[in-house]
């Protein structure tokens, strides 16, 4: 069967590409466009770790195939900084020791990017909760929160 | 506590790590990122049967497939003798190290890797796979341990002599081995106790869980020269274990670590990368392997599932006086369980005079275990630590004055052998007492539980090289992949050391070829072994620079001296003309005798033993039997924190780690011998709202053998967890479990039992 | 006093040492240690290769060959360990 054409814009750039019925949106990112930081962890919608935003919505980017994702907007980890400046998140990750290996990394700051875009003042538990479906096995995820909470802080002051 | 680092500029301080930038904008390239043109993809034909004989394999039709470049067998790997070898800090024995990447002869669990394939897309190497027939003569199979430590349980190995019994047994047993250690005469010592407390407890394997399946990439060329690119928790160790298996020397294998996500013990083997070396050199291409999860789970090492028992014996007092453990721990399908250093460390962490522990190492038809964070150790301490709550409750004492009563100090002889030099057990426990969580209020069906651990932590080999740049920069080598953020704490001691800007100090991990061989990462080792080959190397550079300025100002090197990042003569140092900084001297560098580098190759020993004692606060749901950590409080002597924001995430994971060993994990089979939870929903982890926040205390009680007092600290964080939170679900619903995980359904049928 | 104490686990001392658990020897260093042993319980020094480490003193060493003895210190054989 022959390929699929599929054109979206990927962290604001208009990109096209061709792809296999049965290759996900996270095959194409990593495979055929070279975005590696969305990774693997399961293939299943378990871990998070390819967390990206399809159209505003936060997916699991191995649940989505590419094929079905023509002219949307998709922004991954690739997209979080403009240029050279960090996203808040991603100071308060790296001066409050949130990561230690840093494969769940990415899939965790898209998804908590997500959060406070539309929370910008979330509880503890909110935290938890919304980043359920990110797994990380290094953290106890007790940084993470934190490092949330204050990406959040420093948000709400700018 | 824990910040007398005010006498340092840069230990003790958190900065951001070197390797954070490309961390958190998805940079950074981890096993699975790398690709090469022209790579092929290669996959695994994995056994669907827990045990069988292999009678035949056809993989003609597999050949055949269009795009289809290379398929292998064991047929196609050396016949490995079977002998234990020294491989780095344990024996290893290769042909079950060959065996587990690819079946020979028999199938030992399923998932057991029998052929493998590389080919030009995923896609075809998949359908190559389905063309591949393999005839298979079902065995009886055994996962339970006790099942295998049958006489007439199905034997998986048929020349596995049971080691450490007298006489030596004549027929094959599927126990590899019995350890044995004994101090005092616990007889005697059972005679004197007053009180006596035995148990018997059960714990499950689980998974090391980290979120980066294994991955690699291999390419040989034409002339036999091999590279492989992984994420390992050692490149040296895929070196030594690939040139082995495959019978290649060391230096025709180069392999380049990939970024590692997460190990914890269960990237310290080899599964994918001889496969794919062989794949490589039948097809002629660079060849790229990854794991699914479901083959993680189903083919790599979990821990031991665990069956223990323990007594023991202690004055009305709390005085303990005798102590008998007897454990046996599945090894999976080939021996090497970590039952030695269970039976060495369940015990070690108290001074009791008559002691003994028997280890049984059972292999059964389940994937090989593999290291995890402390091997061994939490499940002796699950059952040593319950047993002690217990004897406190029947004492009427309080839980920590029971291990302060009793607890391993300076001089103090271990059931496995030394005394211990200088340790900080009493102070975590102090610190325990004093902490504010020890005497918070709890709420009703709460309740709180104490448990500590142990770890022996280890040095070993280890290499570091720094090299100077022109503009008085450094570039600090080092050959341990980096796991949790020992970049930012070589760059520290190494700033420390030469006393130059942290910011003009750049770490990075070099490959097999580029720097000198270095242990893997693991037992804790990393910031205090390669941290003390930095802290060498550091001290080498500095020498040379004293040679430079003695030469510069024509006096012997002697009259040189160093502090802070600057050459003084001996005399005179308030003398502002006479002073050099590391940046002059390094501009000057090819003037004075070319370009400064130091290095230090070390074998370390003087591995300060770990010691942490925890707080656990939970509250049981007396309807559905859930268990709920409300509150955690993590206490360990860390010798000296390099960078204690890391070190502080080494406690809290190793304590969620823990919680999920506790309360939620483990591994399910069915009747057949199949694993029916090899993937994260079922294997359920604990996520971010399972778990509280997790308060960590860092005692410091410097270790004598590190420049800066490091112990290693990874290991003893996952030890008490396991008791500690089954010691507070015991105080909190009235009811102890045994038999880890406190599932909702085995703590409910627990309650309801024991309100009958 | 020069000679050091030798001290083994029982199980080990059953199969490597006629059962003697304890027993003071004559060695300034690991390779003199092992030679002793050897010379009065042939097989001592092939068994144990590449399969112990020693404490001297309560400090373990993986892989002792050069490490030296200090007089009336304390050796204790162990199992090699493994690294998590």
């Amino acid at each position: 069967m022959s390929k699929h054409h599929i054109s979206v814009t990927i962290n604001g750039d208009p990109t096209e590409f061709l792809c296999e019925t049965e290759q996900t949106l996270l095959d194409v990112l990593r495979d055929e466009l070279g975005l590696t930081g969305s990774k693997e962890g399961c293939g299943s919608g378990d871990c998070g770790a390819c967390s990206v935003r399809l159209d505003g919505r936060l997916v699991c980017a191995c649940l989505v195939l590419g094929a079905e994702i023509n002219g949307s907007k998709v922004e991954t980890i690739e997209g979080v900084a403009a240029g050279h400046a960090l996203h808040p998140l991603q100071q308060t990750f790296l001066t409050e020791a949130a990561l230690q290996c840093g494969i769940c990394t990415p899939g965790i700051i898209v998804a908590a990017k997500a959060l406070l875009e539309q929370n910008l003042d979330p509880s503890e538990e909110e935290i938890r909760y919304w980043l359920a479906g990110n797994l990380c096995r290094c953290t106890g995820y007790d940084k993470i929160v934190r490092a949330v909470q204050s990406a959040a802080a420093v948000m709400r002051s700018a | 506590m824990g910040n007398e680092g005010n006498q340092f500029k840069y230990v003790g301080t958190r900065p951001v790590r070197p390797d954070g930038v490309d961390k958190v904008t998805g940079q950074a390239n981890y096993g699975a990122d790398f690709t090469l043109p022209g790579m092929l993809v290669g996959r695994v034909l994995r056994s669907p049967h827990p045990h069988a004989r292999i009678k035949s394999i056809d993989t003609s039709r597999a050949a055949a497939l269009g795009g289809v470049r290379a398929v292998v067998t064991s047929a196609d790997f050396p016949n490995l003798p079977s002998e234990v070898a020294a491989g780095g800090e344990a024996p290893v024995n290769y042909r079950h190290i060959s065996c587990n990447a690819i079946a020979r002869d028999k199938v030992l669990y399923e998932g057991h890797a029998v052929a493998a394939v590389a080919a030009a897309s995923a896609n075809l190497a998949d359908e190559a796979l389905a063309l591949i027939t393999v005839e298979y003569e079902v065995l009886p199979h055994v996962i339970d341990v006790r099942a295998a430590m049958r006489p007439d349980a199905p034997l998986l190995h048929d020349d596995l002599f049971t080691d450490g019994v007298d006489p030596k047994p004549t027929k094959p047993s599927n126990i590899a081995k019995r350890t044995q250690f004994v101090m005092g005469d616990i007889a005697q010592g059972f005679a004197e106790a007053e009180v006596v407390i035995e148990r018997e407890y059960t714990t499950q394997p689980v998974h090391q869980g980290y979120i980066e399946p294994h991955a690699c990439v291999a390419s040989v060329a034409a002339d036999g020269m091999t590279t492989v690119w992984c994420s390992s928790q050692g490149q040296f160790m895929i070196r030594e274990f690939c040139a082995k298996l495959l019978k290649m020397t060391d230096s025709n294998i180069r392999v380049i670590p990939a970024e590692i996500g997460g190990g914890f013990g269960g990237k310290t083997t080899v599964y994918l990368e001889p496969l794919a070396i062989a794949l490589s050199q039948k097809s002629g291409r660079p060849v790229k392997m990854v794991m699914s999860r479901e083959e993680v789970f189903r083919a790599s090492g979990p821990t031991s599932g665990a069956h223990l028992r323990v007594k023991i014996g202690a004055k009305r007092d709390g005085t303990l006086v005798a102590g008998d453990l007897e454990l046996a721990y599945q090894a999976g399908a080939f021996p090497g369980s970590p039952a030695i250093p269970g039976c060495m460390t369940g015990f070690a962490a108290y001074n009791i005079p008559n002691a003994k522990s028997v280890g049984y190492d059972v292999v059964s038809n389940r994937p090989k275990c593999a290291a995890y964070r402390a091997p061994g150790a939490p499940m002796a301490a699950f059952a040593v630590e319950s047993a002690l709550d217990e004897l406190a409750l029947q004492l009427g004492m309080d839980p920590i004055e029971l291990r302060l009563k009793n607890a391993a100090q300076e001089g103090t002889r271990a059931l496995y052998g030394p005394k211990f030099p200088v340790i900080g057990f009493v102070e975590t426990l102090q610190a325990a007492k004093a902490h504010a969580h020890y005497s918070a209020p709890l709420k009703a069906n709460q309740g709180r539980g104490v448990a500590s651990g142990f770890w022996f932590n280890i040095g070993g080999q280890s290499s570091a090289a720094i090299h100077i740049n022109d503009d008085g920069t450094a570039e600090v080598v080092t050959g341990n992949p980096d796991i949790g953020g020992s970049r930012a704490s070589m760059a520290i001691m190494a700033a420390e050391v030469l006393g130059i800007d942290l910011a003009k100090v750049k770490p990075l991990i070099g490959d097999t070829a580029s720097v000198g061989y270095s242990f893997l990462t693991g037992g804790s080792r990393v910031t205090f072994a390669t941290g003390k080959a930095v802290c060498e190397a550091a001290n080498d550079v500095i020498a040379q620079l004293r040679a430079r300025a003695a030469k510069l100002w024509k006096c012997d090197i002697e009259e040189v001296i160093w502090k802070d990042g600057v050459a003084y003569p001996a005399q005179g140092q308030t003398d502002a003309r006479a002073q050099l900084s590391l940046a002059e001297i390094a501009a000057s560098a090819a003037k004075t005798g070319g370009p400064i580098s130091g290095k230090a190759a070390l074998n370390v020993g003087g591995a300060g033993a770990g010691f942490g004692t925890h707080i656990c606060d939970v509250e049981v749901d007396p309807e559905t039997g859930r268990v709920t950590v409300v509150r955690y409080t993590a206490i360990q002597d860390v010798g000296r924190a390099i960078h204690p924001g890391y070190v502080e995430g080494q406690l809290q994971g190793g304590a969620a780690q823990g919680i999920g060993w506790a309360l939620n994990e483990e591994y399910v089979y069915d009747e057949q011998g199949r694993l029916q939870n090899a993937g994260f929903l079922d294997y359920r982890m604990p996520v971010a709202s399972d778990l509280p926040m997790i308060d960590t205390v860092l005692v410091e009680v410097p270790n004598p053998s590190h420049p800066f007092g490091v112990r290693g600290v990874g290991e003893v964080p996952i030890v008490p967890p396991l008791a500690a939170v089954a010691n507070a679900v015991a105080r909190a619903g009235g009811v102890r479990v045994n038999d880890l995980p406190i599932s909702p359904p085995r703590l409910l049928a627990a309650l309801q039992k024991g309100h009958h | 006093m020069q000679v050091a104490t030798v001290v083994f686990q029982p199980a080990f001392a059953r199969r490597y040492t006629e059962g003697v658990t304890s027993l003071e020897i004559d060695a300034p260093n690991y390779q003199a240690l092992i030679e002793a042993l050897d010379e009065r319980y042939p097989g001592f020094a092939e068994g144990v290769a590449a399969r112990v480490a020693i404490a001297i003193d309560g400090e373990i060493f993986h892989d002792p060959l050069l490490q030296t003895i200090a007089p009336a210190s304390e050796v204790f054989f162990l199992p090699l360990l493994e690294a998590g």
